[in-house]
């Protein structure tokens, strides 16, 4: 027989953070249950942005469904189409061109920097300190531009295609990527400066919102949340696609289990990733970015799946096709929602104020959870 | 003794963390080459250059005689995902008296767009192409419904429609 456990009594204090509130980066509505200072519980709300995105995608082509997934996690744009693009690849059976595998790979993890770029900007200000959000956004443009120029958009890109790319890199890339990262070499270190070392950021941080990783893993977190915890669990050294199994790069696991430990995972993650890109940006190889297809794609009856590593933890693509140009039935298995879920477990018994550093280390993207 | 000594040494830590971070603001507040990393819209409108791949609405070519390469074959009406495109056609009478398919009227819908790219990757002719322009605010949602032929234009001599394979 379960227990049943009252943990909120008449006295306690029930506000409503968000569905506006800045600190929660979106339309994220929280039910808080307070006694005094101290959280309770807490009840997250969804639905404020809803849009239906994997009903929609029913009644759109395996081509055309792919741009919605851009505007789910819309910080990892690029890593959403390609997990798409990689399950139609998987039901019509084509081999992706080593040139497009090394493409995708680059614009994977410029997006997990950029991504990671502005997470950090975004946790500096909601823990107090303003100045670092427009460090990090200096940084973040140059990749956006780079993304501009290639892929000609900067946020919602639908560069991946089933096949391949959409279109060649731009002849300008690997010039301008290697500035990036010349840039960005130097500039990472004023990030261990400014917040890092920062006593007031580490107070803020260490010790707070703990969770072990027995219970990391029974809420299902993944991503750089759950590796702050010790889990095992990036996708790509697990489950290795395009050509991630060839590269040197360390998966980063925090034993820590609190913010300060999630930040450092995240920190850490964009040194490797910067190491990744070098390793790639001269060593693209030539050939096609597209592999033949037909105009009009078709996959056989069945049910596929893939999987990829985003900047906040794993995402699935399920496809179920009856054998017609379109989805029988979609799912997308999104890394926020299942992070969103610990942020409960997370904060009990933690101060209010101690919240917004919580949910600033989750890195919630809330068009992720509520798809 | 040890407390104390533990104490002087958080003290000294925190004050020494803190001047660093100082320390480089007041870098940046001394020393910064005061260039500007923001762009200076909209007073650099005349300077301002996007990227030619920059995707910013759909425009169907026209050269200088007025004419364009589309053979109204809708395939980018199908290609895209939300029904921005509508083509409708009409049957030219060439010379020799048959009727041929051309497009009538390329109805855009630029609120609906979404800037996949798929209508341009889609039309076998290459007849459209993405602009560069991006002032598309206007008072009126009725004013971005546009009508991408010119009036007057006309198929280009020799551009046949493909067959999709
Ligand atoms: S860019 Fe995409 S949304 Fe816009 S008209 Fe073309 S296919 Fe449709
Ligand atoms: S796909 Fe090209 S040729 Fe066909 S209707 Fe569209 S613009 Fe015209």
């Amino acid at each position: 027989m379960t227990e049943e456990v009252v943990i909120t009594d008449q006295d306690d204090l029930i506000i409503n953070v968000g569905p506006q509130h800045p600190s929660t980066h979106g339309v994220l509505h929280l039910v808080i249950t307070l006694n005094g200072e101290t959280v309770k519980k807490v009840e997250p709300h969804l639905g404020y942005i809803h849009r239906s995105i994997e009903k929609m995608c029913e009644s759109l082509t395996y081509r055309q469904f792919i741009y919605t997934t851009s505007r789910m996690d819309y910080l990892s744009s690029h890593i959403n189409n390609h997990c798409c693009a990689m399950c139609v690849e998987k039901g019509l059976q084509v081999e992706v061109p080593p040139r497009a595998q090394v493409i995708r790979v680059l614009m994977d993890e410029l997006t997990r920097l950029a991504s990671h770029q502005l997470w950090w900007g975004a946790l500096a200000m909601d823990v107090g300190a303003l100045t670092p959000f427009f460090l990090a956004f200096r940084e973040r443009e140059m990749i956006n531009d780079i993304m501009e120029e290639t892929c000609g958009t900067r946020l919602t890109m639908n560069y991946m295609v089933p096949g391949g790319v959409m279109a060649d890199i731009h002849p300008n890339f690997q010039r301008r990527v290697h500035e990036f990262l010349a840039h960005f070499k130097r500039k990472i270190d004023e990030y261990d400066e400014l917040i890092t070392d920062n006593i007031i950021f580490q107070n803020r941080t260490k010790g707070i919102g703990f969770i072990s990783k027995e219970d990391a893993i029974s809420y299902g977190m993944s991503g750089p949340s759950a590796r702050g915890s010790g889990v095992q669990c990036d996708i790509r050294k697990l489950y290795p696609y395009e050509v991630y199994d060839k590269l040197q790069f360390k998966e980063i696991i925090e034993s820590g289990g609190d913010c300060f430990a999630r930040y450092m995972v995240r920190m850490k993650e964009m040194k490797q990733s910067m190491s990744i890109v070098e390793q790639l940006i001269d060593n693209i190889p030539e050939g096609d970015f597209q592999a033949k297809t037909k105009n009009v794609l078709k996959l056989p009856k069945g049910e596929f799946y893939s999987r990829v590593e985003t900047a906040r933890g794993e995402l699935g693509v399920y496809i179920i096709s009856e054998g017609g140009t379109t989805p029988y039935r979609i799912k997308f298995r999104s890394p926020g929602y299942s992070n969103l879920s610990a942020l409960d477990h997370m904060t009990r018994g933690q101060k209010i104020g101690d919240m917004v550093a919580i949910m600033g280390t989750l890195d919630l993207v809330i068009p992720d959870i509520d798809r | 003794m040890s407390f104390v000594k533990n104490y002087i040494g958080e003290v000294w830590g925190a004050v020494k963390s803190l001047a660093t971070g100082m320390k480089l603001t007041g870098q940046y507040a001394l020393r910064h080459k005061k260039e500007k990393i923001t762009q200076q819209y909209p007073d650099n409108k005349d300077t301002l250059k996007l990227p030619e791949r920059f995707r910013g609405e759909v425009v169907l070519i026209h050269d200088e005689n007025n004419e364009h390469a589309c053979t109204g074959c809708t395939a980018c009406e199908l290609a895209c995902p939300n029904g921005s495109i509508k083509i409708i056609t009409k049957f030219d009478l060439t010379p020799e008296g048959k009727k041929k398919k051309a497009v009538d009227t390329f109805v855009y819908h630029l609120d609906l767009c979404t800037m996949c790219n798929l209508c341009i990757e889609a039309c076998p002719t290459d007849a459209i192409k993405m602009a560069q322009t991006f002032e598309h605010s206007v008072t009126d949602r009725n004013k971005l419904i546009k009508v991408l032929n010119k009036p007057g234009s006309k198929i280009r001599e020799g551009v046949e429609e493909k067959k999709s394979q």
